[in-house]
C-alpha cells in the first residue's frame, strides 16, 4: 500500500527533508514578515498534517508488520564505514513523531511574537524540525549520530539570538553541556562499529537492527583494538549513557536545563522540553537498551562496597531527579524556571520506567529471565515511559506557552511580580489551571497515565526506589500549587491595573488543541497507547 | 451497536455524563462576563473593589442558563441513579447479582485493562443519598450566590464535583475511583479558594490540595501494587473471589514482608487514602479550614461527595481490609488495626476541639472529623453495614446543618449590612460595601490584627455575636434543631441515632466478648457521642436562644425571596431525610420500633448492604446488645441536657463569657486553638520542606554542580593561560618579557570578563567531566571483571 513514493522519494526521506526544504524557501522569500509567518505556518502545519498522516498510516499498517520497522529504505550512503541511509518507524518513533509534528506548527504559531529576525527565527524552527524527525526515523547509527547533532545547532542559535537577559551564558552552557556529552557519543559509535566486524556479522556494520541482533552476544575472549570486548562494551555503554542523561536530563546531568529553558524563547522553550529531551530518552530506548543488555545487569560494586548493576543506579539518579527536581521547581522564583525544573521532574518518571526496561531486558537477555510478571511489569513501566514522552510533550509545550503568554505582556519572569492575574485575565486562568493540573498528573488528564503505569512498573522492581519518588510526585503537586497561585491567585498588584493580561486570540488557537489531546489521552489513552504498546510488548517479549 | 440505555447495565454509564457536560457547556458557552468598574453595584459578595478596576461580572442571561445548565445536569443524574436504584430494589438476588459493564481501555502487553461501571448494593446507596444530597446544595446555590459575579464559574465546578463523585460511585475498579477522588481533589481546590483574592481562602485551598495529596501518592502505591499482584482492579474480581483474596492473605509484603501480608499492606496504603480524604487524625487539618469556601461548598464537601468518599472507598475494599482475618471473632489484620485507632482516636479528638471553637461553621467541621471517625472505627471492627449506614445518614443531616449554618451567616451578613446602611444613612450603599469588602478581604481565621487600625472587626460566623435567631430565622432555625439533633443521636425520633446506635451495638457485641479494638472503640464512641449531643447543643443554643447579643442578630434576615426560597427550600427536603433515613435500618427485635419499620424480622437495610459482601457479615440482636442501646440513649440525652443546662435555659447575655472558659481552664486555650496542630505542622514539616527545596534548587544545582563545573573551567583554563604566558615570555626574549607579560596578563585578565572565555571555560569543564566519568565508571566495570563476575 505504501509504496508509491512521493516526489520520487520515499515516505520518511520526504518526512525529513520537507522541513528542510521548507525552510530554504523561507530564506529566498522577501523580507515580509507578515508573508515568512503565512509560510512558515503553512509549511509547519502542512508537515504536521503529514505526520499525523504517517502515524495513522502506521497504525493502520502495524498488524501486518510482523516485527520490522514500516517503511523501511535502505541505501548505500557512506559505503567505506558501511553506514547506510536506513530509515524505518516502529510505533514509539511514530509515536514521537506525531509529537513534533504537532508542536512545531504551534511553536511556529507562537512565534509571531517575534519582530526581529523573523525569516531566521522561522527558518531555524524548521530546520529544527529535521533533526527531529531525523533521529526518531533513522535506522543507522550513524546518521542517528548526524542528526542528533543537527538538532542542537539550531537551537542554540534560537536561545543565543533572541534569548532573555542571560542569553549568552545560557547558550553556551547548553551547547557544550550537550556537545561534551556527544564526543562520548562519537566515540561510542565507533566503537560499536568496528566490533560489529568481530561479530556473526563479519563486517563493520552501523545498522541499528543488526547491531541490536548481534552486538550483544559478543563474549568474553573476543578483543579488539587489544582491548577485551567487555571494556569496548562499558566504554561504549558509558559514552552513550552520558549522552542521553544529559539530554534527558538525568540528575545530576540536568543544570543546563534550567538556563536554556527559561532563557529561550517561547518557540524554543516549547520545542526544546516537548521534543528535545525525547531524543534522549529514545536514544536509550533505541539504543543503549537494546545493545547492552548485559552491562546494564552486570554486577557492580564501588571500591568492594555493595551490590548493585547500572540499571539500578539509573533508577537511583531517576529518583533523584524526580525528587530534587520537584524541590527545585518548588524553590524557584522565576515562571520559566519553575516550568524547566517541573521537566527535571516529570522525565524522571521516564528515566524510572527506562530503568526498568533496561532491567528486565538485560535480566532476560544474560538470564533467560522468563519470569511473566517481571515481563508485564517491565512492559507496563516501558509503555508508561513512552506514554509520559508524549504527555510531558505536551503539557510542558502547553506550561511555556503560558508562561511566555504571561511574560510577552509584563516582560518579567518574577513570579513575586505578578500576583491574582485571574480577575484581569479569566480565561488564560482557565487554560492555566487546566494545563498545571495535566502537568501534576491529574487523573483523567493525559499527566497521569504515563505516570500511574511507570509507577506500576517500577514498584515492583524498584520498591523503595519507587517509594521515595513519591516524594516528588507529592512535591510536583507543591508546585504546581505554587505556580498557580503566584500568578492567579491573591490579591491583584495594582501595578497591572492598566494591562491587558488576557492570553491572545493566536495563543489560543495555540494551546487549543495541546488541551484537546490532554484530554482525550486522559480519558482515551488507547488511541496512541496501543501502537505503543505493540511495539513496545514485541521488544520486550521477543527475546523470550 | 448502540447499546440499550433502558437497561441499568448501560444506563449507569449515563450517570456523571451529565454534570460533567454540564461542566463543559457552562465552561465552554455560558460563562460570558462583561467589564464592570468594581464599584458597580452588580459587583456583589465577597470581592475586594480593585479601585474600580474593570473587572468581570458574569451577565445576567449567562447567570440564568448556567443555572439552568448545572441544575440540569444534576437532575438527569439524579433521575438516572434513582432508576438504577429502584431497578436494583425489585432484585431479589441483588448483590449475587449486580448491574454493571466494561470497555477496553488501556492496552497493557497482552492484556487488555477494561475500566467499566457496576451498582452493587454499597453504591446503590450512594446512588440514592449523592445527587439528592447534590441537588439540594444546587439549589441551595443559586440563592446563596446570586450576588457573585462570578456564580457561572460556581456552577461549573460544583457540576465537575458532582460529576467526579458520580465517577467514582459507578466506578467498578479502583482506578477509576481514583479518577474521581482526585478530580475531586482539584474541585475542592478550586471551590475552597473560589474567593480567590482572599489569602486565607487560597492558602486553605492549598492546605486541603496539599494534605490530601500526601495520602493520595500513597493510596496510589497500594493501587499499583495490587494491581500488580492480581493483574486486575476490578472490585468484583479481587473483592468477590475468595481465591484472589486468599491469594492477597498468603502473600508477604513487598515491604515490611516479615511482619505484613500483602492485603495488610495494600489495606494500609488504601486506608492512608480515606485519612487524607476523609480528614482523620493526623492529616485532618485540611478539613477544618476547607469552610473558607462558599457554603454550599462545604455542604459538598462535607455530606455529599469529598469525605464521603473516602469512607466509601475503605468502606469498598473492606474484604481486602479484613482478608485472612475476622473481627467478629476477635481477629484483627494490621489494616483494621490502623482503621480502629485512627476512627477511634479521631472521633474523641475532633470532638473535644468542637467544644471550644465559637465559629458556626467550625464545630461543624470539627464534628464532620469526629462523625467520620465513627464510620472508620466502626469498619475498623467489622461493622460493615453500620458503617455504611452512618455515611448515608451523616451525609443528609450534615448537609442540612452546613445549610443552615449559611443561612445563618447569611441572615447575619444582611443584619450586618442593615446596621451598617443605618449608620451611614441609606444613600451611602458603597461605603458599606466597600467596608463589607475589607473585612471579607481578611478572612476569618485570625488575620484580624491585619486591620488593627480599623473599627473592631466583626465576624458574621461567630457565635457569640448570635444569639436569638429562632425569632428571626424560623424555618433555618427548625431545620437546624432538626439536624442538630440527628447529629447528636436524639433517640427514637432522629436518623443519627439509628445509626450510631448501630455502630454502638456492633461495637458492644465484641466488647461483650473481650476483644481489645471492639472495647477501645465503644469507649471511644461512646464518650465522642456525649461530647457531640454536648455541643450541638450549645451550638443551638449560642445560635438560636436567648435574646440578639449584637445589632447584627437583631436584624438578621433572609432578604428577598429570589435568595429567600431558593435557601430554605432544601433544609426542610434534608430535614425529612435527617428524621427519617434512620427507620429503614432499625433492628427487627428492637422493642416496638422493629415490629413497626421491620416487620417480617428483617433490617431492610442491613440486608440489603450485607449483600454485597461475599461473606455477610453478623447481624447483632436487640437482646445481646440492649446495653449499648442504653449507652446510645444515656450520652445523647445526657450532652443534650448539660448543653441545655449551659447555654438554653440560661442563655449568654451580651458580653458574658462562655461559662465554658471556665470551667475548662487553661484547656480551653488548648482545645480553641485545636492543640496547635497547625503550629506543629508548620514548624516540623512546612518550613523544613521549603529549606529542602532551596537546597535543592540553590545549593545543590547552582552551588554544587554549577560551581563544580566553574572551577574546574577556571582551573583548567588558568592552567591554560599559564602555558600561554610562559610561551610568550619565551618567545619574546627575556628583554622585554616582564611588561610583555604583565600586558598579557593584563589582556587575559580582560578577557576573561567576556562571555567568550567564560564559553571556553565551559567546554575544558564539561571535557573533563565526561572524560573523568567515562574513566571513573569503565574503572568500576573493570574492577568488577577482575573480581570474577
Amino acid at each position: 500500500m505504501f509504496t508509491v513514493p512521493i516526489l520520487g522519494i520515499d515516505y520518511l526521506t520526504f518526512l525529513i527533508l520537507a522541513p528542510g526544504l521548507a525552510g530554504l524557501l523561507l530564506l529566498l522569500l522577501p523580507n515580509n514578515d507578515n508573508l515568512l509567518r503565512a509560510v512558515a505556518l503553512a509549511a509547519s502545519t502542512a508537515i504536521g498534517a503529514y505526520a499525523v498522516f504517517l502515524f495513522y498510516a502506521y497504525v493502520g499498517q502495524a498488524g501486518n508488520l510482523n516485527g520490522g520497522y514500516l517503511f523501511e529504505v535502505s541505501y548505500p550512503w557512506f559505503s567505506p564505514i558501511g553506514a547506510n541511509w536506513h530509515l524505518g518507524i516502529d510505533g514509539i518513533s511514530a509515536a514521537m513523531i506525531l509529537l513534533t509534528g504537532i508542536l512545531v506548527p504551534l511553536s511556529v504559531l507562537v512565534s509571531f511574537e517575534i519582530h526581529e529576525g523573523v525569516k531566521m527565527h522561522m527558518a531555524l524552527l524548521l530546520f529544527f524540525e529535521i533533526g527531529l524527525f531525523g533521529v526518531f526515523a533513522s535506522l543507522d547509527l550513524v546518521i542517528f549520530f548526524l542528526f542528533y547533532e543537527l538538532s542542537l545547532v539550531p537551537i542554540f542559535f534560537l536561545i543565543k539570538e533572541w534569548g532573555g537577559a542571560n542569553r549568552q551564558y545560557a547558550s553556551t552552557k547548553f551547547f557544550l553541556y550537550s556537545m561534551g556529552g556527544t564526543l562520548g557519543m562519537l566515540l561510542a559509535t565507533q566503537l560499536i562499529g568496528w566490533s560489529m566486524s568481530l561479530t556473526e556479522l563479519g563486517v563493520p556494520s552501523f545498522d541499528i537492527v543488526q547491531i541490536t541482533q548481534y552486538f550483544p552476544a559478543l563474549r568474553e575472549g573476543q578483543t579488539l583494538l587489544g582491548q577485551p570486548v567487555e571494556v569496548i562494551k562499558a566504554l561504549a555503554f558509558t559514552g552513550f549513557f552520558i549522552a542521553f542523561c544529559i539530554k534527558v536530563p538525568v540528575w545530576p546531568f540536568h543544570t543546563w536545563l534550567p538556563d536554556a529553558h527559561s532563557e529561550a524563547p517561547t518557540a524554543g522553550s516549547m520545542l526544546l522540553a516537548g521534543v528535545m529531551l525525547k531524543l534522549g530518552a529514545y536514544g536509550f530506548l533505541r539504543l543503549v537498551i537494546p545493545f547492552f543488555p548485559d552491562v546494564w545487569v552486570r554486577p557492580l560494586s564501588f571500591f568492594g562496597v555493595g551490590n548493585f548493576n547500572a540499571a539500578t543506579i539509573f533508577a537511583v539518579l531517576a529518583m533523584l531527579g524526580i525528587v530534587l527536581g520537584a524541590f527545585a521547581a518548588f524553590a524557584q522564583t522565576d515562571i520559566k524556571r519553575l516550568v524547566a525544573y517541573s521537566s527535571v521532574n516529570h522525565m524522571g518518571f521516564v528515566a524510572l520506567g527506562l530503568a526498568v526496561t533496561a532491567y528486565w531486558y538485560g535480566r532476560s537477555y544474560t538470564e533467560g529471565v522468563t519470569n511473566p510478571e517481571l515481563l508485564q511489569s517491565a512492559i507496563i513501566a516501558t509503555n508508561g515511559a513512552v506514554m509520559q514522552m508524549f504527555n510531558h510533550g505536551l503539557s510542558s509545550a502547553g506550561m511555556f506557552l503560558l508562561a511566555g503568554a504571561i511574560y510577552h505582556k509584563t516582560h518579567t519572569r518574577d513570579l513575586t511580580q505578578y500576583g491574582g492575574f485571574w480577575v484581569k485575565a479569566p480565561i488564560y486562568g482557565a487554560i492555566f489551571i487546566f494545563t498545571s493540573m495535566a502537568s501534576l498528573g491529574l487523573p483523567g488528564l493525559n499527566g497521569f497515565i504515563g505516570e500511574f503505569l511507570v509507577v506500576r512498573g517500577a514498584f515492583s522492581v524498584f520498591t523503595w526506589i519507587t517509594v521515595i519518588s513519591m516524594l516528588g510526585l507529592l512535591f510536583t503537586g507543591a508546585y504546581i500549587l505554587k505556580g498557580i497561585r503566584a500568578v492567579l491567585h491573591g490579591p491583584f498588584n495594582m501595578h497591572w491595573k492598566d494591562y491587558d493580561l488576557e492570553i491572545d486570540r493566536r495563543e489560543l488557537i495555540a494551546i487549543a488543541p495541546l488541551m484537546v489531546l490532554m484530554l482525550v489521552t486522559g480519558l482515551v489513552p488507547n488511541w496512541i497507547l496501543t501502537t505503543i504498546n505493540e511495539s513496545v510488548t514485541r521488544m520486550l517479549s521477543g527475546l523470550l | 451497536m448502540i447499546p440499550n440505555f433502558n437497561d441499568p447495565n448501560f444506563l449507569l454509564w449515563l450517570i456523571p455524563l451529565g454534570p460533567l457536560a454540564a461542566f463543559f457547556i457552562i465552561s465552554l458557552a455560558t460563562n460570558r462576563a462583561r467589564m464592570l468598574p468594581a464599584t458597580d453595584p452588580h459587583y456583589g459578595g465577597h470581592h475586594p473593589d480593585y479601585d474600580g478596576m474593570p473587572v468581570p461580572v458574569v451577565r445576567d442571561s449567562s447567570r440564568v442558563l448556567s443555572i439552568f445548565v448545572g441544575m440540569s445536569g444534576i437532575v438527569f443524574a439524579w433521575i438516572l441513579s434513582w432508576r438504577v436504584f429502584f431497578a436494583a430494589q425489585g432484585l431479589p438476588d441483588f448483590g449475587e447479582v449486580v448491574f454493571g459493564s466494561q470497555i477496553n481501555w488501556m492496552s497493557l502487553g497482552e492484556t487488555m485493562f477494561r475500566i467499566g461501571v457496576l451498582a452493587d448494593p454499597l453504591n446503590a446507596l450512594l446512588l440514592f443519598m449523592v445527587p439528592l444530597a447534590a441537588t439540594m446544595i444546587f439549589i441551595y446555590a443559586i440563592g446563596y450566590m446570586a450576588h457573585d459575579p462570578r456564580q457561572a464559574r460556581f456552577f461549573a465546578l460544583l457540576s465537575l464535583f458532582a460529576g467526579a463523585m458520580l465517577i467514582l460511585t459507578v466506578s467498578d475498579n479502583l482506578l477509576f475511583l481514583f479518577v474521581g477522588w482526585e478530580i475531586m481533589g482539584l474541585c475542592s481546590y478550586s471551590l475552597i479558594g473560589f474567593w480567590f483574592e482572599k489569602p486565607s481562602a487560597y492558602r486553605a485551598a492549598v492546605k486541603a490540595f496539599t494534605t490530601t495529596r500526601i495520602a493520595d501518592v500513597l493510596m496510589l502505591l497500594g493501587i499499583v501494587y495490587l494491581f500488580g499482584l492480581t493483574g486486575t482492579l476490578n472490585f468484583r474480581d479481587i473483592l468477590y473471589n475468595q481465591a484472589v483474596l486468599d491469594g492477597l492473605y498468603n502473600t508477604p509484603a513487598i515491604l515490611f514482608g516479615g511482619s505484613l501480608n500483602a492485603a495488610e499492606l495494600i489495606g494500609i496504603f488504601l486506608i492512608i487514602g480515606t485519612i487524607g480524604k476523609s480528614a482523620q487524625f493526623p492529616l485532618h487539618v485540611w478539613l477544618p479550614d476547607a469552610m473558607e469556601g462558599p457554603t454550599p461548598v462545604s455542604a459538598m464537601i462535607h455530606a455529599a461527595a469529598m469525605v464521603s468518599a473516602g469512607v466509601y472507598a475503605v468502606i469498598r475494599v473492606f474484604p481486602i481490609l479484613e482478608a485472612g482475618m475476622n473481627p467478629h471473632d476477635g481477629m484483627f489484620s494490621a489494616s483494621m488495626l490502623l482503621l480502629v485507632f485512627a476512627g477511634g482516636f479521631t472521633a474523641l479528638f475532633a470532638a473535644t476541639i468542637a467544644v471550644a471553637q465559637n465559629d458556626v461553621k467550625r464545630v461543624l467541621a470539627y464534628s464532620t472529623i469526629s462523625q467520620l471517625g465513627f464510620m472508620i472505627a466502626a469498619l475498623g471492627i467489622g461493622a460493615y453495614v453500620a458503617a455504611a449506614f452512618h455515611l448515608i445518614t451523616h451525609a443528609f443531616f450534615k448537609a442540612l446543618l452546613f445549610m443552615a449554618a449559611g443561612s445563618v451567616i447569611h441572615g447575619m451578613e444582611h443584619g450586618e449590612h442593615h446596621v451598617h446602611e443605618h449608620a451611614h444613612g441609606h444613600g451611602d450603599g458603597h461605603d458599606a460595601h466597600a467596608d463589607a469588602h475589607a473585612h471579607d478581604d481578611h478572612g476569618h481565621d485570625g488575620h484580624h490584627h491585619e486591620e488593627a487600625a480599623h473599627a473592631p472587626h466583626f465576624d458574621p460566623q461567630d457565635m457569640m455575636n448570635m444569639g436569638g435567631l429562632r425569632h428571626k430565622l424560623p424555618v433555618t432555625f427548625w431545620t437546624f434543631l432538626i439536624g442538630g439533633l440527628s447529629l447528636a443521636g436524639f433517640p427514637l425520633i432522629t436518623a443519627g441515632f439509628w445509626s450510631k446506635d448501630e455502630i454502638l451495638a456492633d461495637a458492644w457485641l465484641g466488647l461483650s466478648h473481650g476483644y481489645g479494638p471492639q472495647t477501645f472503640v465503644f469507649v471511644m464512641l461512646a464518650l465522642a457521642a456525649f461530647l457531640t449531643a454536648f455541643y450541638t447543643t450549645r451550638q443551638i443554643g449560642l445560635t438560636f436562644f436567648g435574646e440578639p447579643r449584637t445589632e447584627e442578630a437583631k436584624h438578621a434576615s433572609l432578604g428577598a425571596p429570589i435568595v429567600n426560597i431558593p435557601m430554605v427550600a432544601p433544609l426542610v427536603v434534608l430535614a425529612v431525610f435527617a428524621l427519617f433515613a434512620g427507620y429503614v435500618g432499625v433492628p427487627p427485635d428492637f422493642p416496638i420500633f422493629g415490629a413497626i419499620f421491620s416487620g417480617g424480622g428483617k433490617n431492610p437495610f442491613f440486608e440489603f448492604v450485607n449483600a454485597s459482601l461475599l461473606h455477610p457479615i453478623p447481624k447483632p440482636l436487640f437482646t445481646e446488645v440492649w446495653p449499648a442501646v442504653l449507652t446510645s440513649f444515656g450520652v445523647a440525652l445526657g450532652g443534650i441536657w448539660l448543653g441545655w443546662a449551659m447555654y438554653i435555659r440560661k442563655p449568654l447575655v451580651a458580653g458574658q463569657a462562655d461559662p465554658m472558659i471556665a470551667i475548662l481552664g487553661p484547656l480551653w486555650g488548648l482545645l480553641n486553638n485545636k492543640y496547635y496542630f497547625d503550629e506543629l505542622y508548620a514548624i516540623v514539616f512546612i518550613r523544613p520542606s521549603q529549606a529542602i527545596a532551596r537546597v535543592a534548587g540553590d545549593v545543590i544545582d547552582k552551588g554544587v554542580i554549577d560551581g563544580f563545573l566553574h572551577l574546574i573551567a577556571r582551573v583548567a583554563t588558568f592552567t591554560g593561560d599559564l602555558v600561554k604566558v610562559f610561551n610568550a615570555w619565551l618567545i619574546d626574549g627575556f628583554g622585554d618579557s616582564i611588561p610583555v607579560g604583565i600586558g598579557a596578563f593584563g589582556r587575559w585578565f580582560r578577557r576573561v570578563q567576556t562571555g567568550h572565555v567564560q564559553q571556553y571555560l565551559l567546554l575544558v569543564a564539561v571535557a573533563i567531566i565526561i572524560i573523568g566519568l567515562i574513566f571513573a565508571l569503565s574503572t568500576g566495570l573493570f574492577q568488577a571483571q577482575a573480581a570474577g563476575f
